[in-house]
């Protein structure tokens, strides 16, 4: 049944999308670890890394994409379920420092040792065991989503009151996040990681492991997204984000549909973040900061709204161009390029990247073609 | 299906008992009764404001009135339930403006009206069973839309959209069918093709029908109930509702 759920409605779209996943994530790592550093087919691990970070990335937008695309939801605080996915990483990767720390304490970070804390607070018990790190990465901004969502929805919240108060969520969170007593390393966050279930973060193969790890879960991802959207669930999906009332009078309780693709949005969010984590390094409270949860929207924007697969090439795509702005004269701009970027793609490709190549790739194909479905503008 | 429930306080499908609304110091409904058999069919009509719409919103869950009853099926309090489930109970309903999902195809837009369990689970894992589709194929022959039930909905003209629209109430199965001016903006053709469709459904379920056209009315021959002010002015058929003196003072402004 999970079969057939997961790929019986897969496009040649999807299939050109996974293989092109499978395949970088074998190319990439195997000519990091096997070519010699001399050669022209060498990736270094820094740019694999690098790499690693856009297709986090990627996912991320994939799971704004579930929701913004499909169910009309424009969540402005998506990066509120990447940080608290990134945070149970960093947690279990900061118990696993031990007494390596600078202060040497074989229990408590470095940064509450810092703090003159006694004991390791309550919510940071089990972070030392992987499985239940992993069960967190998931839960945290699951259950997040589902009481924010559950409010929210409930309360028949819609439109821009409900990107408002998304934003909100995550700015609260960077406020929170900040503060020292909170228990999660203030601004510094967490960092100065070690070992990953017993290899060294840093290590080639580790980063190597990472990276075909991120693009496993991508291609997952991709396809529990792709499994929902294709099911008649991912219909009423749509149909509520076209004619929400009408979905109401048909004896859909549109409040419980939006709380399930919200909350299994949040899941994958989360886990983008906790695979951003170690392959960067640092997790702290900056990734709530609601401009990255607004980078994020122009990512699906960029690549095409609606599509998943174009969402996951925006957020490539512009991150790629954001690497390449600010690691040159041209840093202060970046801003003004991003923003000059989501004015353009808005004016003249409405449908991103990927619509827009659709849309001349059929009029090629067949002249009188009829257009293809497209999202209705964001309310 | 029809037969009054055991323990039911009236034998009638729908019944309205001084029902009331106001919004902002605005009384849209004051005191209006009503009654539907089951099995009838019932034209509705009045004058801008007359509170035609207001009544539909009540009875489907959108509006809750602030005084009155609104039973359905004899025992059901339709005042305590929301959208979905009014819905679910089987009452189904036609907006004025054609309501479809643009970014379906036709037949998606009948599948989302299928009756069927509406649960997030049960409609992840569906999977659209023989009789199923026999019967979506049945609709789309009905509104004769059967040959581009590949094509979006959003393409369609006005008048293929209510009809589609009109196929997705049927499709619903509902008991009773709430239709609001299913001839507004159709051509004269149109208008008799939708009355006799409408006719059609009338045979093995309840409707009420909310129209300004005149010769729709005539056309589907029914009991009429005139709605004036948020009450009932005057009931019964065409001719003699036509001949009343007050309607005739309300509709033409006298």
């Amino acid at each position: 049944m999970i079969g057939r759920f997961l790929f019986s409605t897969m496009d040649k779209r999807g299939h050109v999308f996974l293989a092109l996943v499978a395949a970088i994530g074998l190319a990439v790592p195997l000519a990091n670890l096997l070519v010699p550093a001399g050669s022209p087919f060498h990736v270094s691990t820094a740019t694999m890394s690098l790499w690693g970070k856009y297709l986090c990335y990627a996912l991320l937008a994939i799971s704004l994409d579930l929701v913004w695309g499909y169910c009309g939801i424009l969540s402005l605080g998506h990066g509120a379920f990447f940080a608290l996915g990134g945070y149970a990483m960093g947690m279990y990767l900061m118990r696993q420092i031990g007494s390596r720390g600078v202060y040497g304490n074989p229990i408590l970070p470095d940064f509450m040792v810092f703090l003159n804390w006694q004991e390791l607070p309550w919510y940071w018990w089990g972070f030392s065991s992987f499985p239940f790190a992993m069960l967190m990465v998931l839960l945290v901004p699951g259950l997040l989503a589902f009481v924010f969502g559950w409010f929210a929805f409930r309360s028949r919240v819609t439109g821009v009151y409900l990107s408002i108060i998304t934003q909100a969520l995550t700015y609260a969170l960077l406020l929170a996040f900040f503060r020292n007593d909170m228990g999660f390393g203030g601004n510094n966050g967490l960092t100065d990681f070690k070992d990953i279930i017993g290899f060294n973060v840093q290590a080639q193969g580790t980063r190597a492991a990472l990276f075909a790890t991120t693009c496993t879960m991508l291609a997952a991802g991709f396809l529990i997204a792709r499994g929902i959207v294709g099911s008649k669930l991912g219909k009423v999906v749509i149909a509520i984000r076209d004619a929400e009332s009408r979905t109401r009078f048909l004896g859909y309780r549109v409040d419980r549909f939006k709380l399930f693709v919200f909350t299994v949005s949040a899941c994958m969010a989360g886990v983008a973040g906790a695979l951003y984590v170690p392959q960067v390094g640092i997790i702290n409270p900056s990734e709530f900061a609601p401009a990255n949860s607004i980078e994020t929207v122009i990512w699906v924007a960029v690549g095409g709204r609606g599509t998943l697969v174009g969402a996951a090439l925006g957020a490539v795509v512009v991150n790629w161009a954001k690497t390449m702005f600010t690691s040159g004269l041209m840093a202060p701009y970046w801003l003004f390029a991003l923003g000059a970027l989501f004015v353009l793609v808005t004016l003249f490709m409405p449908k991103g990247i990927l619509g827009t190549v659709q849309g001349w790739w059929e009029k090629r194909r067949k002249p009188e073609a009829v257009p293809a479905a497209e999202p209705a503008p964001a309310e | 299906m029809n037969a009054p429930v055991p323990g039911a306080l009236t034998s009638s499908l729908l019944y309205l008992d001084g029902v009331s609304v106001s919004f902002d110091g605005f009384k849209a409904i004051r005191g209006l009764s009503l009654t539907i058999e089951p099995g009838e069919m019932r034209a509705i009509i009045g004058p801008n404001g007359a509170g035609k719409t207001t009544m539909m919103d009540i009875i489907t869950g959108k509006t809750r009135p602030d005084e009155g009853t609104v039973m359905f099926a004899g025992s059901v309090d339709l005042t305590r339930l929301d959208e979905a489930a009014i819905a679910n109970l089987g009452i189904g309903r036609k907006f004025q403006k054609p309501t479809v999902f643009d970014f379906h195809s036709i037949e998606d837009n009948i599948l989302l009206a299928l009756k069927s369990k509406r649960s997030v689970l049960k409609t992840l894992f569906w999977q659209t069973q023989a009789a199923q589709q026999k019967r979506i194929d049945e609709i789309l022959g009905i509104i004769k839309l059967a040959d581009k039930r590949d094509r979006l909905a959003g393409s369609l003209s006005h008048g293929q959209k209510q009809w589609l629209e009109i196929g997705m109430l049927l499709a619903q199965d509902p008991r009773l069918l709430l239709v609001d001016e299913p001839a507004a903006g159709m051509t004269d053709g149109e208008t008799a093709q939708t009355a006799a469709l409408l006719k059609a459904i009338a045979r093995d379920h309840s409707v009420i029908v909310v129209e300004h056209d005149m010769g729709f009315i005539r056309e589907l021959g029914v009991k009429v109930t005139v709605l004036h002010e948020g009450a009932v002015l005057a009931e019964g058929p065409l001719d003699q509702v036509s001949a009343n003196e007050r309607v005739v003072e309300v509709y033409l402004g006298r």
